[in-house]
């Protein structure tokens, strides 16, 4: 493999795990939230993260460059103040790949968490423990697989992103060249060997990923 | 009035008397304008002939004729696409011409400050980012890399690169603001005037000179159209166009 690919790999790895991590911080309370509690805006929240699962990467992509672009709403007075931006940088990566992650880890973990019987939440309550406690001690154990199985996918979309990557963290090797960015570029200018080996091993990696969220999945049924 | 046009031209799609003659040219992006303005002139004096255009980096559009797609005209931003086309046995050689010369201009946005009037002031440290093509694939980038290994800058300047997947994401980048700087064609620079400006152009004589072939695909169904747009290029009409856009008499 060349230095370029091996380099695209390590990034892709690093890229998933942090965006995992983080959906895992945010991801686990949203479901939570979303799946035990009444509230205002509500619909909008469910709304405002599912909507990277059916819009275009571009689309996103073009979102998130509108809100953290070096004029964008967000990133402009950072990029003021700090002088420092995040376009063309791999945390751009794991903003994309954690943005796109995020429905399916969400929506994953929610039906999980509803599916927990409130009987044992309800007993929890009667024996004086407070709902924050009963979630982590109660709910959240019980839905753990299905938890996982979300962590799992997540991690899989993560490792795959390509169209909102590529708009954010542009593609610059060694810096912001994913896997999927590299089988791109390889193609693109005709290194088929190149891209086919970076082609194969996402596959299999995709496979063992599937077939263990199928697993964890089963498993929680 | 419209109602007649309406009938008219239900009347021959149904009746199928215009026959429909299409072809397609795969364009370098830097040349767009240029070639849908030919285009024009093209499709007046043929009624029945309609054009796609299918636009890229030269290198992008290299491959998808590689890999067979159905091209009848290939209009390249540089000559080593084209030649690497015409070894593989993909172009009609004697079709080929040379219609058009480029310049290359550094940009920055319409709102920066930094002073950026020479090669040396891209070192700058309030230079952040600098964007080119990508060297890989497309030429404006493979222009770019030869004038900064000229100037001595290339491995100075590695960190602040970005690459651009063609010359008008390159401006895009610019017009943005995302980059503090980006290697296009002058040409490019004059569509984006609002929001771009230029800083400098690198010496001619730090890259070689940038001139576009054109030349018919070898498995055009349509090749003499083909050839009589290439020609037209070439012909008074075209050069005239190519003119006023800014592009550079040929030597």
């Amino acid at each position: 493999m060349t230095p370029d690919n091996l380099s695209a790999l390590a990034l892709s790895i690093r890229v998933a795990l942090v965006a995992t991590l983080l959906n895992a911080a945010i991801g686990i309370p949203l479901a939570y939230v979303l799946a035990r509690r009444r509230f205002r805006g509500r619909g909008f929240v469910d709304l405002l993260v599912t909507l990277p699962l059916v819009l275009p990467p571009t689309v996103t992509g073009y979102y998130l460059i509108v809100l953290l672009g070096r004029r964008g709403w967000l990133g402009g007075p950072i990029y003021g103040l700090t002088g420092w931006s995040i376009t063309f940088t791999w945390y751009a990566a794991v903003v994309a790949a954690t943005i796109m992650a995020l429905p399916l880890l969400v929506r994953t973990a929610r039906a999980a968490i509803e599916s927990v019987d409130r009987d044992f939440e309800k007993a929890a309550f009667t024996l004086g423990r407070s709902e924050w406690r009963t979630a982590l001690e109660v709910t959240l154990p019980l839905a753990r697989n299905g938890i996982l199985a979300g962590l799992v996918l997540a991690f899989a979309r993560a490792l795959g992103e390509f169209g909102a990557t590529l708009m954010l963290a542009g593609n610059i090797p060694g810096r912001t060249t994913t896997v999927p960015l590299a089988i791109y570029t390889s193609v693109q200018t005709g290194e088929t060997g190149e891209a086919l080996v970076l082609v194969a091993m996402l596959t299999a990696l995709s496979c063992v990923v599937l077939v263990a969220a199928a697993r964890l999945g089963a498993r929680a049924a | 009035m419209r109602a007649t046009i309406l009938a008219a031209a239900l009347l021959a799609l149904l009746s199928g008397t215009a026959p429909a003659e299409e072809l397609t040219l795969s364009v370098a992006i830097s040349m767009k304008e240029a070639t849908e303005e030919i285009g024009r002139h093209f499709t007046r004096s043929r009624p029945g002939v309609t054009l796609h255009y299918n636009l890229g980096s030269s290198g992008e559009l290299q491959k998808q004729i590689e890999a067979g797609a159905p091209v009848d005209v290939f209009i390249s931003a540089a000559p080593r696409q084209m030649d690497e086309l015409q070894q593989k046995g993909l172009i009609v050689p004697e079709t080929r011409r040379v219609f058009a010369r480029n310049v290359l201009v550094v940009v920055r946005p319409l709102d920066s400050s930094v002073d950026l009037s020479k090669p040396a002031d891209l070192l700058d440290p309030r230079i952040r980012r600098i964007v080119i093509g990508n060297p890989r694939s497309v030429p404006v980038g493979q222009y770019s890399e030869e004038s900064l290994r000229t100037l001595g800058l290339w491995e100075r300047l590695q960190p602040k690169l970005v690459l651009a997947e063609n010359v008008r994401q390159a401006l895009d980048y610019v017009s943005r603001g995302e980059v503090d700087a980006g290697f296009v064609y002058t040409t490019d620079a004059a569509v984006r005037t609002t929001r771009v400006k230029q800083a400098f152009r690198p010496g001619e004589d730090t890259y070689r000179p940038i001139v576009y072939p054109a030349a018919v695909v070898k498995d055009s169904r349509r090749p003499a159209l083909a050839r009589a747009f290439v020609d037209l290029l070439v012909a008074p009409e075209g050069r005239t166009v190519l003119a006023r856009l800014g592009f550079q008499p040929l030597p």
